[in-house]
């Protein structure tokens, strides 16, 4: 699946599920920019048919409303919205 | 379809008319102009894509029938306002957030059900009726306005919502 990736400190693997046309969803990858990490994320909606299946099934798998923003970190912790501090504490920024 | 594909004329066009029909009908825009644009960026770019108005902060299907509970302004969206002050995109807010007495941190939870249990719901409750009335009730599923008269309104009265979006209530 094409991710696109974001340069930054290494605080782990930070995967962001986005709309390209949420709010929420842009103030998240404004807030993990801002924080300066490296992360990858898609946008779900500009993704083909077969492809948005595909992921929607790997969203369901940490969030089984499926709803956006959805970060992953580490393959082991969820946050589901934008929440700042949630998600500050999911990848142990200071 | 990137959502650069739309001019800012429009956008300013849109946002104009939502928001003189928002203040006519009581409710509010969100007061931070350019998140609301940009939303209302995103709900022209969904019509573009699927021929209607979906939700900017929620995957729509492309198939109208099975979405319109998320055409914008969605069915949930004075049950947000009531409980959070914002509808789930925050494009449409309370007087409390619009005059700056209640602020706004993060996203409120998703109240719409997932697609499995949405298709369940659907084949479970089959439609009342009251026969003994004289006219059926026509109820806005956006906003809760009733109507009792042969065939729901073309617009609701209220939220501006279309016809499609009545159900039947008695
Ligand atoms: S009213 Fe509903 S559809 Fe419209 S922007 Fe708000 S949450 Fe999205």
């Amino acid at each position: 699946m094409r991710m696109t990736h974001a340069k930054g400190n290494k605080m782990g693997k930070v995967v962001l599920y986005a709309l390209s046309t949420c709010g929420w969803c842009r103030k998240t990858k404004r807030l993990l920019d801002k924080m300066g990490i490296e992360y990858s994320y898609v946008d779900v909606d500009l993704l083909e048919d077969k492809e948005e299946d595909e992921v929607m099934k790997e969203i369901e798998r940490w969030n089984p409303k499926c709803s956006f923003p959805t970060v992953v970190v580490n393959n082991e912790k969820c946050i589901v919205g934008f929440n700042e501090e949630k998600i500050k504490k999911a990848v142990g920024y200071e | 379809m990137s959502s650069t594909d739309i001019s800012a004329e429009e956008v300013d066009r849109l946002y104009e008319r939502l928001n003189k029909e928002a203040e006519e009908g009581g409710y509010h825009l969100n007061p931070d102009v350019e998140f609301a644009k940009d939303l209302i960026r995103g709900i022209l770019t969904n019509e573009k894509r699927y021929g209607y108005w979906g939700c900017p902060c929620r995957l729509a299907c492309g198939r109208k029938e099975e979405d319109l509970d998320i055409i914008c302004p969605c069915d949930y969206r004075d049950t947000d306002l009531s409980e959070h002050g914002m509808c789930y995109c925050a494009l449409y807010v309370s007087e409390a957030v619009e005059k700056g007495e209640k602020e706004l941190t993060g996203s409120i939870p998703e109240r719409r059900r997932p697609a499995k249990e949405r298709k369940k719901a659907k084949s479970e409750h089959p439609r009342k009726s009251v026969s003994s009335l004289p006219l059926p009730v026509w109820r806005c599923k956006v906003c809760g306005y009733l109507c009792a008269r042969e065939e729901p309104p073309e617009v609701c009265p209220v939220c501006k919502a279309k016809k499609e979006r009545f159900e039947r209530f008695m």
